[in-house]
């Protein structure tokens, strides 16, 4: 299923959404597939969360469940189960082949309040042009360096009020995050915008004639579906 | 006139915070209302951090029973982190309501829950962040009314300076009745202003206006009277008791946090109140008498709350919940209920006895067996009369028996140090007890990995308890006791690596104690460490003793007291004690006889099985012991 985490919900971390995900599993009576151990979990695959403080019109996971469901009635008793904020936008029952294997790149957009057009546009021209952006990350084993520019297929200046930035980036392991392309406008432009920006990611799936596809479109073929309430 | 959201202003200050989602409110059991629908609105606050404070029964149950009613606005805030307080400062955000996000200098009235006394300083912060004057008097009728309410307001005097009012006992009745009162003063245009609507609160003995009240000291630095300062202020100060629990099934709809908590589960009380008697213990003194909620309440309220918050974990709570009367019908029904479900059930604390093994039996049917908690409280059978905790050495190894009998690998034994006539003899009677637990263990289950857990606290003498007069163990003391015990322990090859052994310096406890039995100059000490920078000192890692330590010296320069004269020392019969004036229903001579008692090891029975004996609570309150069985059983639930 493809849901959104919008508004205040973007301050949740991921595991502050699994946790509120699968009481909502519970209160919509979702016939859920259970680990067997210790102390059994409903069997949810969360795929390529989005950081904290990043709200998302794309997040995918996928739930087993015992028995075969109506996918529009699962996705709106779980979209009124989950708090405001958590919106199931897409649910279909899973074809064959990996969902994993479909979300290849995501597309982001940074919205930069008060920031000068001219100056993100600049930056922007500055970060396409370098032949590498190598930007820092702090892990537990040490500091790593990254190429931001390597994994960037498309970026562009798409709005001036607030200024706006839709990078696409393919994913790698590991992943570059919207943060690490602020770092590498800062690193190429000397940009610093005058507040931390907000981010969204707006999709993810398959790159293909610069889009990108609707990594839920081969489940479709053939099987039900639920499309839901888009672009809410 | 609307009152405008902070969110704006707030959200660009979240990205720089840890833990951002437990400012945002959004949880489901919320209950968003529109503000110029009410005529009277309250902010409740819970004074620590909102992982801690989004669990407390007592706020959710009166968020609950406020915003049920038309025309009335209730919404929740926290303790900010001192990450968030400095950013607020630096931006101008005032303290808000995480509900709309409201600043809680807007509401008529700022309602605080005060478990303990450790939130004392994270009051003051909310009320400065709140651009509220700490001191009551310098409040106008622009301010809220600061409302103080929860166990540790059974002695407020240490922060009498800083709030205007003080609700003793259940809140539920108590809350509406403000409310009504706060609604009628309003409507009629708020005759007398701020004063005009404390003394309509004060006037019938139901709510304390500390600054209606003076306090006269002796030379020597006791107490010489408490006395009201105007006309109309009743003398003594009652506590609420609400009678019929099944007409209060509160929480319905459980707020379901976002942000983990400490804990993640849906909690129904069984029953208030508790005479078991244990002479420590100040909750079970000031919420006597016992009353129960039905077997068919509780299971309403345990389907309904799960339904409508998704917990996968239920607790049963109380002072002591193996004393329900129907507590086995309970713990059945419940366990047929929700077998196969994954909803675990939880019976918080335990009594020793056999019957306990049995119950905890039946609630891990559905779940994990991990351990068992016992808390026999004091280390040696004499000690154990002292503070009147009846069970006998083989009591406990019976009981702990049966449970290695019936498959349990691990028990947790609670325990305290310091407390009164204690002797280095009685805390190393624990090593003795626990080593027999492991021998029984060992014997029973014919196994070697048999665990014992020893955790100890330190004992700290509460108001309206029989130890209010008692002189509270120093923390030298109670560490040097503690550290023999560790090494008592360690010493026994045989059974050291099975016993692990938890307890706390003593350090804290000592500054717990200058507050629970504090008077007002110890409001100088809390402001002093507040305006020194002391935040969240229930919290390990931000409390710092020595400031504490080095405050109380400034703020009682020229005294003739100190920490000392407020902790260590013994009160006689005849001291003015600083809450006095405030009644909890317990005889004041009857609580003397019973420090008599103890310190002559004298045990006293539970007037729920024996004659009263006469503490006083039920004739002075009004109330009566509320106990069953109804016969009731629990059905299955039909299948939606």
């Amino acid at each position: 299923m493809r849901f959104a985490k919008r508004g205040r919900m973007r301050f949740t971390s991921h595991r502050d959404f699994q946790r509120a995900f699968e009481r909502a599993l519970r209160r919509a009576h979702v016939p859920m597939a259970f680990s067997h151990g210790f102390t059994p979990h409903p069997k949810v695959s969360y795929l390529g969360a989005s950081p904290t403080g990043a709200a998302s019109e794309a997040e995918y996971l996928e739930v087993s469940v015992t028995q075969e469901c109506d996918p529009e009635h699962i996705r709106s008793a779980l979209d009124e189960a989950l708090p405001d904020g958590f919106d199931v936008v897409d649910l279909v029952i899973a074809g064959p082949g990996a969902l994993a294997d479909r979300l290849q790149v995501s597309s982001w957009l940074l919205e930069m309040g008060g920031a000068d057009v001219a100056t993100v546009t600049d930056a922007v021209d500055g970060f396409l042009a370098a032949e590498s952006v190598e930007v820092r990350r702090r892990t537990k084993n040490g500091t790593r360096t990254l190429d931001a520019r390597a994994v960037l297929l498309h970026g562009d200046v798409t709005g001036d009020d607030p200024v706006a930035v839709t990078a696409v980036i393919r994913h790698e392991s590991p992943t570059v995050r919207p943060d690490e392309i602020m770092a590498g406008l800062r690193l190429v432009a000397g940009f610093e915008p005058p507040a931390p920006p907000r981010v969204t990611r707006l999709a993810q799936g398959l790159w293909s004639n610069g889009a990108i596809d609707d990594p839920l479109a081969p489940d479709r073929v053939g099987g039900a579906s639920a499309p839901g309430r888009r672009g809410e | 006139m609307p009152v405008e959201s902070l969110f704006a202003q707030l959200e660009p200050l979240l990205e720089q915070v840890t833990k951002p989602i437990q400012y945002v409110g959004g949880e489901l059991g919320s209950t968003p209302k529109d503000w110029d629908d009410a005529d009277v609105r309250w902010a409740l606050m819970y004074p620590d951090a909102y992982e801690v404070g989004l669990p407390n029964q007592g706020v959710q149950i009166l968020y609950e029973v406020l915003n049920e009613q038309p025309r009335v606005l209730a919404e929740r805030t926290y303790a900010v982190w001192p990450d968030l307080e400095r950013l607020m400062r630096e931006h101008g955000v005032s303290q808000f309501t995480v509900d709309a996000h409201r600043p809680v200098g807007a509401f008529d009235l700022l309602g605080v829950s005060f478990a303990t006394e450790l939130g004392y300083t994270n009051l003051l912060t909310a009320l400065d962040l709140a651009g509220l004057p700490l001191e009551a008097v310098a409040r106008t009728d622009e301010h809220p009314v600061v409302v103080a309410g929860g166990h540790a307001a059974f002695n407020p005097e240490p922060i009498a300076e800083f709030v205007d009012a003080v609700v003793l006992g259940d809140g539920e009745e108590v809350v509406l009745a403000i409310n009504e009162v706060v609604r009628e003063w309003k409507a009629e245009g708020c005759p007398g202003g701020r004063d005009g609507l404390l003394e309509r609160l004060a006037a019938g003995g139901g709510v304390y206006v500390p600054k209606f009240y003076d306090v006269d000291y002796l030379p020597d630095g006791r107490i010489a009277r408490v006395v009201p300062n105007r006309a109309g202020v009743p003398e003594r100060v009652h506590k609420h008791t609400v009678m019929d629990l099944d007409q209060w099934p509160y929480p319905r709809k459980p707020l379901v946090p976002l942000a983990e908590t400490v804990h993640e589960r849906y909690s129904v009380e069984i029953f208030r109140g508790c005479t078991r008697g244990c002479r420590f213990c100040q909750a079970g003194m000031i919420t006597r008498p016992v009353r129960e909620r039905s077997i068919e309440t509780i299971g309403d309220m345990v389907q309904t709350g799960v339904e409508n918050s998704g917990f996968t974990e239920v607790g049963l709570l109380s002072l002591s919940s193996a004393d329900h009367s129907e507590i086995g019908d309970i713990a059945k029904g419940l366990a047929d209920r929700y077998e196969g479900t994954n909803t675990s059930l939880s019976l918080p604390s335990t009594r020793v006895d056999a019957f306990n093994v049995t119950l905890a039996d039946e609630l891990s049917r559905n779940g994990r067996r991990s351990g068992l908690t016992f808390a026999p409280e004091g280390g040696s059978e004499r000690l154990r009369k002292v503070i009147n905790k009846m069970v006998s050495e083989d009591d406990l190894i019976r009981t702990v028996s049966t449970a290695f009998g019936h498959g349990w690998r691990q028990v947790k034994l609670y325990f305290m140090c310091g407390l009164p006539t204690e002797t280095d003899e009685d805390v190393l009677a624990i090593a003795d007890l626990a080593k027999r637990v492991i021998a029984a263990g060992r014997e029973v289950s014919g196994r070697r990995d048999i665990r014992c857990t020893v955790s100890i606290g330190g004992f700290v003498p509460k108001p309206h308890t029989p130890f209010q007069w008692a002189g509270q163990t120093d923390h030298e003391v109670v560490d040097d006791r503690l550290h023999k015990l560790r090494d008592a322990v360690r010493s026994d090859r045989s059974y050291g690596k099975s016993i692990g052994l938890r307890y706390h310096e003593g350090k804290p406890s000592m500054i717990e104690g200058l507050l629970s039995r504090g008077d007002r100059r110890v409001g100088r000490i809390v402001r002093e460490v507040w305006e020194d920078g002391g935040r969240f000192d229930g919290w390990g890692e931000h409390f710092l003793y020595d400031r504490w330590l080095r405050c109380a010296e400034q703020a009682l320069a020229g005294e003739p007291v100190d920490l000392a004269w407020f902790t260590t020392r013994e009160r006689d019969r005849d001291e003015v004690l600083p809450w006095d004036h405030l009644d909890s229903g317990l005889d004041r001579d009857w609580l003397w006889e019973d420090w008599q008692d103890a310190q002559d090891e004298i045990e006293l029975d539970d007037c729920r099985w024996t004659p009263c004996f006469d503490c006083g609570v039920c004739p002075q309150m009004g109330t009566e012991i509320q106990t069953g069985p109804t016969g009731q059983k629990l059905l299955p639930l039909s299948v939606v």
